[in-house]
């Protein structure tokens, strides 16, 4: 029996107003005044789809040692690299490198369930695979999409052992419909007519291969308990359940009032959403349209509810900060050319191999512990740090990004060049040893205080823009 | 055992630039102008100086690497000249190199010159930059504000220091440097500033105002020493002879060991000591006449003033509070107006510390001139609180 195993979320911390974004843009796009309600998760400065990737992963970890790890999955429209893998440095992140096969899928807003399917697959065998998928995707100012675009990430692991959801099978069509389009050239979506888009694609493709799917996985469309299928039109969702005669009762919340559409993390997302809400005997059925449909059907299993506790996507939409300054989300985009200052002129070139030689310290957050002394320490280095120790050579490693920290001292710096000034950082201790002088970030004023305790994060600490926008990755260490 | 430094070396001459915005000159001029009045102080001639140390510390925004900078500039007859950067403490790194070269007898007269051109960068502050490339990717987005100011966290939480209080002495730690620097015509900002303005100041790297920030200027300084024999047959009289000169750099223990608390400077303590004992001080807080600190900024003079065991530990901000440090107080500290009135030229800073010392030490301070001062101590602190070098040294009269 293969099937979902774990599964975690992440979706980051602000949450940008939608009354503010019209407010701004009203003057020029009235129309919109339908959708100024709620927010939208709007990335932090420092997240892109890996971090955001690599913060689901391990919630979908949830402390588990992710060595086992055979198959890794990234599912993206908008992978900060197109040639290097990005779930390469999703799996150093994990430190998870050798008997690894990692792979990025994209290209269309069923990547996501694409490569759930493809990862179902692989699972089959019994390796340990994980699906991770993101989306931070730009809109055009005074545009719909940015309304109702979220910033967001979910992470599912696959397997045959203690599976939570067994999956019941899974069908694709794929065809080109063109509903929209990012070509090359372009940092933005072009869509054609919503309507066309309903009657034309969602009418005509997805009921009739929900009811193919089902007559083959041997289900009813009354047995269905969970219906998930992103749209950005609200009410397609329910007329497609209905089209195939799905309860509407049924159909999932598309999640739009606090987060928005993750793009082709949402069905994913959504998926999270449901399970977090099943119990034992529920039957999932998951669409995933764009140029063709994938529908993957589960049954919820009483491993369910043995699954460890985590932040899941109900936690992350709690730890939350509401963002009303629009400008802000602009300038996070690179949508807006502000004024940063000769400070942000500084040459960001990375030394790739150094990036190579130190990419488990880099990417990893991984230390040392001295075997002779027992201290823990980062960097990991050839001479222990400890005054009283100073051993050559005796080091083992020892990962730290799972870790809590505390703050030792910190400063709120108004002169160095940051994105979102004041720049807080601090040195940051770790209980079992080790310490360093780290970026803080998802931050307030408040929460920065001599002993306050932080959670190491995976984040962008630079961009190379002299390069083509080469993305340096660090920890940084947020509010626990 | 060695007998250290301590009276092998004097002081011949010393010299030193105007500091402040100089954008009427670059590097090679504020060199000249130091090397100008220290040659004619020292009596000698150029061409009898055999040996020359050159300090700068962010040559990439000035002069270059390597001694031929200093050597092109001044004409020197070849002689061997070595260009040094240890951070803040590179102008005292220069001194040590010239008083070592005297006192093992390779040469009679050597040469310390530092200079830094800081302001032709378009920007305010120091020259940034994120440091060497595997630095680039870990280290955190800071500045030198920035860093330091982690000590006024950590100094507030292992004192129990009310953050009121500290920022008042802090506050008060410019606002006596600002009174002093406005009695000093080489200084880069020569005006006294009230306490509310210094309070009330914005925020460059919390809880560090602009005044608690020293200034970033262009400067250059110079010494040329001898031995005391030789200053003596020169005709020299109330020679000031060197006492001692310690450098203590960290080994990672504080930036990578739990063991340090970050609201002290361990380097400091173990030079300050080493120091003492070269100089054959028993008593810091009753022997040493004045100070001349590291003041980058506010803070770290307060925590140097408890690492140099002057004031108690936890206890400094009070002294300085009390007036200690004041012009009029038990020891002044910053006579001159410190880093905080003559900016921070870095190549130049710790020999124009040591500049001040030496006018003070032959009653040649003009209005700021203390009462009969026999020692006198500098001290540099380059890197940041988790990772520096700090040098201290201690010159006096060659009678004290």
């Amino acid at each position: 029996m293969v099937g979902i195993t774990a599964f975690g979320a992440y979706v980051p911390r602000l949450r940008l107003n939608r009354q503010a974004v019209y407010d701004a843009n009203k003057w020029f796009a009235p129309g919109l005044r339908g959708q100024a309600k709620g927010e939208r998760a709007m990335a932090n400065w420092d997240e892109d789809s890996v971090t955001m990737a690599v913060e689901a992963a391990r919630d979908c970890l949830n402390g588990t040692d992710p060595k086992s790890l055979k198959n890794l999955f990234f599912a993206s429209t908008t992978h900060p690299f197109k040639d290097r893998q990005n779930a390469g440095v999703i799996g150093t992140a994990l430190t998870v490198e050798q008997g690894l096969m990692a792979a990025d899928i994209g290209g269309s807003q069923k990547a996501g369930t694409s490569a759930l399917i493809a990862g179902l697959n692989a699972a089959m065998s019994g390796a340990p695979t994980m699906v991770t998928a993101a989306d931070k995707r730009l809109a055009r100012v005074a545009s719909a999409y940015e309304l109702q675009y979220g910033d967001g990430a979910a992470a599912l692991m696959l397997g045959t052992d203690k599976v939570i959801a067994k999956l019941l099978g899974s069908r694709s069509v794929s065809m080109d419909f063109v509903d929209h389009f990012r070509g090359d050239e372009s940092d933005f979506d072009y869509g054609w007519e919503e309507r066309w888009i309903r009657d034309e694609g969602y009418t005509k493709i997805v009921p009739p291969a929900i009811k193919e799917a089902l007559g083959a996985f041997g289900l009813k469309a009354a047995d269905i308990s969970h219906f998930i299928m992103p749209s950005l039109m609200a009410a397609v969702p329910k007329q497609m359940a209905k089209l195939a005669g799905i309860p509407e009762t049924a159909v999932r919340d598309l999640l739009n009032a606090n987060l928005g559409d993750t793009g082709t993390a949402h069905a994913l997302v959504m998926l999270v959403d449901a399970l977090e809400n099943a119990k034992a005997g529920d039957k999932i059925l998951v669409i995933g349209f764009g140029q063709g449909v994938d529908i993957v059907a589960f049954e919820v299993t009483a491993e369910l509810g043995k699954l460890g506790k985590r932040m899941g996507l109900s936690g992350w939409l709690a730890r939350r900060k509401e963002e009303k300054n629009y400008l802000k989300f602009l300038a996070f985009n690179e949508m807006l050319p502000i004024e940063k200052g000769m400070r942000a002129e500084f040459d960001k070139k990375t030394a790739l191999s150094i990036l190579w030689r130190k990419r488990d310290m880099i990417y990893g957050l991984v230390g040392g512990k001295c075997r002779v002394c027992g201290t823990v320490q980062f960097p990991k280095s050839q001479v222990c740090v400890n005054p009283n120790c100073h051993a050559m050579d005796s080091q083992d490693d020892y990962p730290m990004a799972g870790l809590e920290a505390s703050i030792m001292s910190f400063t709120a710096d108004s002169l160095t060049y940051s994105p979102d000034p004041p720049a807080y950082y601090g040195m940051i201790t770790f209980p079992e040893g080790g310490r360093f002088m780290a970026d803080f970030t998802d931050c307030d004023k408040d929460q920065v205080k001599v002993g306050a305790k932080m959670r190491m994060t995976f984040r962008i600490r630079d961009n190379d823009t002299m390069r083509g926008g080469f993305k340096r990755y660090f920890w940084k260490a947020a509010p626990a | 055992m060695a007998k250290g430094i301590k009276d092998k070396v004097a002081i011949l001459g010393m010299g030193c630039s105007k500091f402040g915005e100089r954008w009427d000159s670059g590097a090679e001029e504020l060199m000249l102008e130091a090397f100008k009045e220290c040659v004619s102080d020292s009596g000698i001639d150029k061409k009898q100086i055999q040996a020359a140390w050159f300090s700068t510390a962010i040559d990439e925004v000035h002069v270059g690497k390597s001694g031929i900078p200093l050597s092109t500039t001044l004409r020197l007859p070849n002689i061997p000249v070595t260009h040094v950067e240890n951070m803040c403490a590179s102008g005292t790194e220069a001194f040590r190199g010239a008083c070592y070269a005297v006192a093992s007898g390779a040469v009679d007269f050597a040469l310390a010159l530092g200079v830094e051109k800081l302001k032709d960068t378009g920007y305010g502050g120091l020259p940034g930059g994120r440091g060497a490339p595997l630095q680039q990717l870990w280290n955190a987005n800071g500045t030198a504000p920035g860093n330091f100011a982690q000590l006024a966290s950590a100094y507030m939480a292992a004192h129990d220091v009310k953050y009121d209080d500290l920022k008042r002495a802090i506050g008060h730690v410019s606002w006596k440097s600002h009174q002093n620097g406005a009695k000093n015509p080489k200084a880069h900002l020569q005006k006294a500033v009230e306490m509310d303005t210094i309070l009330n100041a914005p925020m460059i790297a919390a809880p560090l105002g602009l005044f608690d920030c020293c200034g970033v200027s262009d400067g250059a300084a110079a010494a040329i020493v001898t031995t005391p024999e030789i200053a003596k047959s020169l005709g020299k009289h109330d020679l000031i002879s060197v006492k001692a000169l310690q450098l203590a750099v960290s080994n990672g223990s504080e930036s990578g060991h739990n063991s340090w608390d970050g609201s002290y400077f361990h380097t400091t303590r173990i030079a300050s000591k080493r120091a003492y004992e070269e100089a054959g001080i028993k008593n810091p807080r009753e022997e040493v006449s004045m100070f001349e600190v590291h003041d980058c900024f506010s803070v770290t003079e307060l925590v140097t003033m408890e690492d140099l065991h002057i004031s108690e530990t936890g206890k400094g901000w009070k002294d300085v509070l009390d007036g200690f440090y004041d012009a009029d107080g038990k020891i002044p500290c910053q006579i001159d107006g410190g880093l905080k009135c003559f900016g921070h030229p870095i190549g130049a800073s710790g020999l124009r510390m040591l500049y001040e010392m030496y006018l003070q030490l032959q009653g040649r301070a003009g209005s700021r001139q203390l009462k009969d001062p026999r020692i006198g101590m500098t001290h540099n602190l380059g890197g940041a609180p988790r990772e520096n070098v700090s040098s201290v040294s201690i010159i006096g009269r060659l009678d004290a």
